[in-house]
């Protein structure tokens, strides 16, 4: 696992044409790894009938709700966590 | 195929009273399929979906009715849920990975699931309607403190939300604060007050 709990990361802003599982509202938003998962299957190759080898690492990472939602209505501590596989994230500056 | 002026070409299948709808004529070839070359047999696909519609909510609030009165079983809950499960002699399911998180005076937690519906349907049992619709998807990110008011319930503004959004390999369990005035009451009786709705995050537990 590359990234520790308490790390700052950036979701990848890039596109990706077909199935994978990193919400278009994370991309390019930066949050804390809460929860390192461990490794499982890469569903943007298993979806298409590979085996999904090598296995990712999967965090839970935690992004402040105003930071994601520009006019988020909500309390200043809201956050959202969301589950992102390893190759989706970058070093935060 | 069909070239129908809408700028995409897909057959459009009526739905007719009583018809198979096209998704389900579809799954039933596929199944057709797999089990004419032998990949799945009929019994495997007939015991997966007994098992599936076999779970219920029961299961999750048994895990937290012991959670709320043996606080070292709440740690092992948090740290396992899966062990934590089997010691209940409930059935945690298969592969995916179940993980807890407790609401609290300070910390709320709301589950969505916002490319599908992946939900802890080993504990829970199948996914209410709403939670697999757009509304709901969208909604319980942008706005979940709107959405929780429509559910009844009103979070202090000095309360954390916290949105668990389940794209991946976990399921999220929220267990649920215990309701005030529940202090006499046996473990069974805590369990038959822990709703669905609450172990998902949009309702808390209240006395019957």
């Amino acid at each position: 696992m590359r990234y520790r709990v308490g790390q700052r990361v950036r979701v990848a802003a890039r596109r990706h044409e077909g199935h994978h599982r990193t919400p278009d509202y994370l991309k390019d938003r930066s949050g804390t790894i809460e929860r390192a998962h461990g490794a499982f299957t890469n569903p943007e190759t298993r979806a298409y009938g590979a085996d999904g080898l090598p296995l990712q690492p999967l965090y839970l990472v935690g992004f402040a709700q105003r930071e994601i939602w520009p006019d988020y209505g909500g309390a200043s501590d809201d956050r959202i966590s969301v589950d992102v596989f390893e190759h989706w994230l970058e070093d935060a500056e | 195929m069909s070239d129908h002026g809408h700028g995409h070409d897909h057959p459009h299948v009526p739905i007719a009273n009583g018809a198979e709808p096209p998704a389900a004529a579809r799954v039933r070839a596929l199944e057709e399929l797999l089990v004419e070359r032998g990949v799945i047999s009929r019994e495997e696909v007939r015991r997966r979906i007994d098992w599936l519609v076999s779970r219920t909510p029961a299961d999750g609030a048994r895990l937290v009715a012991r959670a709320w009165v043996d606080p070292e079983f709440k740690e092992r809950l948090l740290a396992d849920p899966r062990t934590a499960a089997l010691e209940l002699g409930l059935d945690p399911g298969p592969s995916p990975v179940v993980v807890a998180v407790e609401n609290t005076e300070t910390v709320h937690h709301l589950v969505v699931c916002t490319l599908c519906s992946c939900y802890p349907r080993a504990l829970l049992g199948p996914p209410p309607d709403w939670y697999k619709s757009l509304p709901y998807r969208s909604r319980a990110v942008s706005d979940p403190r709107g959405v929780l008011r429509e559910f009844g319930v009103e979070l202090e503004g000095d309360v954390e939300l916290r949105v668990l959004d389940s794209t991946a390999d976990m399921r999220y369990l929220v267990i649920p604060r215990r309701p005030a005035g529940s202090g006499g009451m046996a473990e069974e009786e805590l369990a038959a007050l822990v709703t669905r709705d609450a172990m998902i995050g949009v309702r808390q537990v209240a006395l019957k």
